[in-house]
């Protein structure tokens, strides 16, 4: 689960990070107020959304009086970045920035260990920097049981060419990249940049952390920080399910039991020359009730012109899965055509309950892809 | 031959009580798995499916000289529950449980590596050697017993080509789905390496997906160790960065993980790769693997 920079930078100040003044807010006129609250200037207004690149898409501006952050506010609250509406504005003193560093932790899932990354080239992608030039990133290992060790830290400090009335400060910001993800099951934090100032202060100038959504149940306090505005609402409503399902743009319609069968239909749709419209995984176990749920979240996608259904059953009763869709279809008055592909016990059941229906069963994975490519181009 | 389990093993269920720990360990000993106790904390003393139950794996272990255990234990209590299974001295651990935390996994392996157990999932299917013994969830009627061995990161996507491969009259050593969550006890190294050393493997089929580099890392250690051919797939083609799909490890992260970059590490590393999971059998063939009679 991502969180908002102002979020996250609230979670800093727990911390005791050192963080430019600012405040959130949700109109034109409580920025003004904001910003007035201020005293200084310019400040910096910033939309509130969690996709990258927001200042290319001008969602980040430099105010230096009063109708500059009016018109700012105004321009960027509404405003639509990667299919994004700015609900927020967080509303912040500028700073003289003299360097622009980048310190960052992350769960490296090859070395089984929390790994804290610096580097001098801050302020942009440091994907880039990581492929263009990776000596320009130091990367620390914290080895389990050990924890971020003093050594560590000083290593980054000496990376990084620190003024000695800094060390201090950077100190305690890396030691809490590490405290972040340990209390709070984080699985990314980033400040990018970590502003040097030109009278040689630091300041976390922004601030992302990314969420476990494994162990939200732990933090009922970080799993309330969800903003269900950031979400497509049927991703959202799949989520209050229990269901996996990811909205794409195509027009056939898949549910797959299981992510990694559930990914390969899609692909098999995509090699037959269709598209899929979404990913959606019901669970290995092909519930009924899912299944019901499911068809809803799938169908009320508009473009959707086509159903695709893949189930390897194996354990699963075919028969109820079957009888399962039926009962959905009906409930729900959907008449787009149904394309079923179903494996498992009592298949042969199953393709008796479908016989005196209109439902399309194939036999395999690639023919129901197919055919299902086919009726969809038909409907289009 | 197999890899990791056979007919000589004997299996405690961590969670057998439990409605999923039940049914599948029902499923176990129909298809002939020595399941010698469960262990529910709690319920000590009782019995499920004709097997006693304990209070802790210590005991259980003690009572049965088991050399294997499973967990079925909810989310919330499964890394302690392989915390307990490691202590007690068990070689191999299971997990089937999804949705537990990284940062606990990350403990998990690690206690893992220090005690020398070998730790399999979670997130996972479990590990089936055909005709012996079936641990996890898999339907067992789909497979038979040959010389292919299957590693996977997913559980229905491993049936499907189990299916292809047993209708193909390609039998397996073993099968094993070693998990779809960013920290695994077991990568695909760990099991090629057995694969390789198992006489009766003759060639090995991996099962990739989007996220990480466990694919690219195999593809390179394939290249420079394997004996044996191995046929490649990846699922997620067409997955989006940037969301999750579904496994809590496919993901494409910082423009890494894609199915391009696995398909191209495989491609270097000499191996084929099916576009599709009914062309796996075409593929064995073509690396001179024949089909049973």
């Amino acid at each position: 689960m991502k969180i908002h920079e102002y979020q996250a930078k609230q979670i800093f100040s727990d911390y005791g990070l050192p963080l430019p003044r600012g405040s959130v807010v949700e109109t034109v006129d409580a920025a003004v107020e904001a910003a007035t609250n201020l005293g200084v200037w310019p400040v910096v207004v910033k939309a509130q959304v969690q996709v990258g690149g927001r200042g290319k898409a001008g969602g980040v501006k430099l105010a230096r009086n009063i109708d500059e952050v009016r018109r700012h506010a105004q321009t960027i609250l509404g405003m639509n970045i990667k299919g994004i509406t700015v609900k927020r504005v967080l509303v912040e003193q500028g700073i003289e920035i003299a360097r622009e560093l980048y310190a960052g932790a992350v769960i490296d899932r090859a070395g089984k260990c929390l790994v804290i990354m610096v580097s001098p080239a801050g302020g942009i992608n440091i994907e880039e920097v990581a492929a263009a030039t990776p000596e320009r990133i130091l990367k620390l290992r914290v080895q389990p049981g050990l924890g971020l060790r003093a050594f560590q830290i000083r290593q980054a400090i000496y990376f990084l060419d620190l003024p000695p009335e800094t060390h201090e400060v950077t100190s305690r910001i890396f030691k809490a990249l590490e405290r972040v993800i340990m209390d709070h099951d984080a699985s990314l934090v980033e400040i990018n940049p970590l502003v040097l100032t030109t009278r040689d202060e630091v300041l976390c100038a922004d601030a992302k952390i990314d969420f476990d959504d494994n162990a939200l149940a732990l933090h009922p306090a970080i799993a309330a920080l969800r903003d269900e505005n950031e979400e497509d609402p049927l991703e959202s409503e799949a989520r209050h399910h229990d269901l996996s399902y990811i909205k794409l743009d195509g027009r056939i319609g898949c549910l797959v039991n299981g992510a990694g069968l559930a990914m390969s239909t899609m692909d098999l749709v995509k090699h037959y020359g269709g598209d899929p419209a979404n990913f959606l995984d019901v669970g290995g176990g092909a519930d009924p009730d899912r299944i019901a749920a499911a068809l809803r979240i799938v169908t009320a996608d508009r473009a959707v012109n086509t159903i695709l259904f893949n189930i390897f059953g194996g354990i699963v009763r075919c028969d109820r899965v079957a009888e399962g869709v039926l009962r959905a279809r009906e409930r729900s008055g959907i008449d787009l055509p149904i394309v079923m592909r179903l494996v498992g016990t009592n298949e042969d059941k199953a393709r008796e309950i479908l016989a005196g229906t209109d439902l399309i069963m194939m036999p395999t994975m690639s023919e129901a892809a197919q055919k299902a490519v086919e009726l969809s181009k038909r409907g289009e | 031959m197999s890899i990791l389990i056979d007919a000589n093993t004997k299996v405690i269920v961590q969670g057998m009580t439990g409605t999923e720990g039940r049914f599948h360990a029902a499923q176990m000993i129909d298809y002939g798995t020595n399941v010698v106790a469960g262990v529910t904390p709690g319920r000590g003393g009782q019995t499920a499916l004709d097997r006693p139950i304990f209070n802790t794996m210590r005991e259980a272990v003690a009572e049965t000289g088991a050399n294997a255990s499973v967990i079925f234990v909810p989310a919330r209590f499964a890394a302690d529950a392989a915390l307990e299974a490691i202590e007690a001295g068990l070689p191999l651990v299971i997990a089937i449980t999804e949705g537990i935390p990284t940062l606990q996994m990350m403990d998990v392996y690690w206690e893992a590596k220090r005690c020398g157990a070998r730790l399999i999932g979670p997130n996972c299917p479990g590990i089936i050697t055909p005709g012996q013994c079936k641990i996890g969830i898999m339907p067992g009627h789909i497979h038979r017993p040959g010389k292919i061995g299957v590693i996977s990161r997913s559980g229905t996507l491993t049936y499907e080509f189990v299916n292809e491969l047993t209708l193909g009259r390609y039998g397996q050593t073993t099968c094993v789905g070693i998990g779809g969550d960013p920290i695994i006890g077991s990568s695909f190294i760990d099991l090629l390496e057995m694969f390789n050393a198992d006489a009766a493997t003759e060639a090995v089929v991996m099962i990739g997906e989007i996220g990480g580099t466990g694919e690219e890392r195999a593809a390179l250690w394939i290249k420079d160790n394997m004996k044996k051919p191995v046929i490649g797939f990846v699922a997620g083609r067409t997955a989006p960065p940037g969301k999750r799909m579904g496994h809590a490890g496919a993901i494409i992260a910082g423009g890494k993980g894609t199915a391009a970059e696995k398909i191209a590490a495989m491609q270097a590393a000499g191996m084929p790769v099916c576009d599709r999971p009914d062309q796996v059998c075409e593929l064995l063939a073509q690396a001179g693997i024949q089909a049973q009679s």
